[in-house]
């Protein structure tokens, strides 16, 4: 479990978080969304320590960040996994390179038992015959498998998505997103997953945060999302007339 | 003051690159590939540049001495002085500021705007030290490259002078030996060992803190070649002033 209290952050004269606090729970997909610009990655990044938030605090199961110190932090970030929006992996190693990095780089495992935890993790994310392809040569959808998996091959305790499915036709978006769910109840991991895809908010939204001008203006679930009258929230996801109707729809079905 | 900021943040930068260190069995391998593309990967240049520049050089000398009065020494000697002083350790060094130094700007850069640094840092890795040490410890090695071209750009000279006429066989030698200082090689060495350090940081404080997207890596590497170029043209100066003078 993740708890998030009272987060600022500002860069030089914009200030983009204005204190934030929310929770995120274990072994569910929690979603941060928002549209472009409302500070995501921002709070995404300030969870991670990536960034030095202003003000406030991130407590880690029981432990607040602000307490550790730097040899503390360390452990802790070798139990998150982050999947970042443009992938990230390294171009310079190949697809098994990358996955098997966090492991070279943070346990004194022998190289054949390394691979072996590798193509498990290869095989968990579906990617086929890709080992030796470089980030170059492999597409978009892939790539974010790959991310997947170095993310996930050191059984992290947390996991971070930014936008995990951007840019990917619907239906791969949609297996993208059912495997981190997966991923997440399979390991008990306590997942935070950026998004402003509608269909992502639907699927597996198990717990949702909703973020505009740098606050927290709506919390729930993805059957909550439907019935809320918060305006801030249905301009947000009903922006377009189709939504609004299938809103419609359903509250009344479910009257 | 924003200059001020840039030394702090480039200070903050070398100490962080010293801090935690990479396991040395993935150190190891980082360090011979930057070798390999920031010295070996530069032989071919350098060994052009230096053996035709030298060749000039040597011309150039022998065609403004034409006074039979002048020792017919003179040219060789010329030639070793402005080679070993000055040609090699700084006229390479800006050759390779161009090189290596917009290498290393375009592939950090690069990482920092596809978020492979923070990727690095999200894991727990002092990414200073995985992406700046290596290329640091390859640098050191480049006083080798400018042995090498110290010693082609002589060859050159050498072999424009006999076989354009301008100079005898004996005569380039004699010039060659006369009057050697050694400490003019130890400062030769001092320069080059410093420049050295010179290449690797500024160009990899350019791409480390770059901001913004692809374009932006294009302008960081022009930023950081003019940067580094006048920061070894100033250390040379004082070096030159404080170890000749
Ligand atoms: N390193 C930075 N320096 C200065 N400003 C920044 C920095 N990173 C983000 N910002 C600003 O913070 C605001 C929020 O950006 P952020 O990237 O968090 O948005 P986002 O919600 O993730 O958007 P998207 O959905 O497009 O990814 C933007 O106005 C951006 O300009
Ligand atoms: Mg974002």
């Amino acid at each position: 479990m993740i708890q998030v209290k009272n987060l600022f952050k500002s860069f030089e004269d914009t200030q983009v978080l204005k204190g934030i606090s929310a929770t995120f729970e274990k072994g569910k997909t929690n979603l941060i969304i928002g549209k472009s610009g409302s500070g995501k990655t921002v709070f995404l990044k300030c969870i991670l320590g990536i960034f030095e938030a202003d003000q406030g605090d991130i407590i880690f199961e029981r432990t607040p960040l602000s307490s550790m110190n730097l040899e503390t932090r360390a452990l802790l970030r070798q139990e998150i996994g982050m999947v970042f929006q443009g992938s990230a992996l390294f171009d310079s190693m190949t697809v098994e390179e990358n996955i098997m990095f966090p492991m070279k780089m943070f346990t004194n495992a022998p190289h054949e038992e390394i691979r072996d935890r590798a193509n498990i993790v290869i095989d968990r994310v579906n990617l086929i015959n890709a080992n030796e392809k470089l980030p170059s040569e492999i597409s978009g959808g892939m790539k974010k498998r790959v991310a997947i998996a170095r993310a996930i091959v050191m059984n992290p305790k947390y996991l971070f998505c930014d936008e995990p499915n951007s840019g990917l036709d619907p239906k791969t978006a949609i297996l993208i997103d059912n495997l981190v769910q997966e991923i997440t109840q399979e390991y008990k991991i306590t997942t935070v997953i950026n998004t402003h895809d509608m269909n992502s908010v639907m699927e597996i939204g198990e717990k949702i945060v909703f973020l505009e001008d740098g606050l927290k203006q709506w919390e729930g679930n993805n059957q909550e999302i439907f019935k809320t009258d918060n305006e801030a929230i249905t301009k947000f996801v009903y922006s377009s007339e189709m939504f609004k109707k299938i809103r419609k729809i359903y509250i009344e079905e479910s009257e | 003051m924003k200059l001020l900021t840039h030394i702090g943040q480039y200070t903050l930068m070398i100490h962080k690159t010293f801090g935690k260190f990479t396991k040395w069995s993935v150190l190891k391998n980082l360090i011979l590939r930057e070798i390999d593309d920031l010295i070996i990967g530069s032989l071919g240049i350098v060994a052009f540049i230096s053996f035709f520049v030298g060749g000039v050089v040597a011309i150039q000398t022998a065609i403004n001495t034409d006074n039979p009065l002048l020792p017919g020494y003179l040219v060789g000697f010329a030639t070793r002085q402005s080679i070993i002083l000055e040609f090699a350790p700084t006229f390479i060094s800006i050759i390779m500021a161009g090189k290596a130094g917009s290498f290393i700007t375009s592939s950090l850069g690069t990482m920092r705007v596809t978020e492979q640094i923070d990727a690095l840092e999200v894991m727990g890795v002092n990414a200073y030290n995985y992406l700046i040490f290596p290329k640091i410890i390859a640098l050191t090695l480049f006083p080798f490259l400018i042995t090498f071209s110290m010693f082609l750009g002589i060859l050159g000279g050498y072999i424009a002078c006999i076989t354009g006429g301008f100079s005898s066989h004996a005569d380039f030698i004699e010039g060659l030996q006369l009057d050697f200082k050694p400490f003019h090689i130890v400062y030769a060495f001092i320069k080059t060992f410093l420049f050295a350090m010179l290449l690797a940081t500024i160009p990899a404080y350019h791409g480390y803190f770059m901001k913004g997207g692809a374009l932006e890596v294009g302008k960081a590497s022009t930023i950081s070649f003019v940067w580094t170029s006048v920061a070894i043209i100033i250390a040379n100066t004082i070096v030159t002033n404080l170890l000749l003078t």
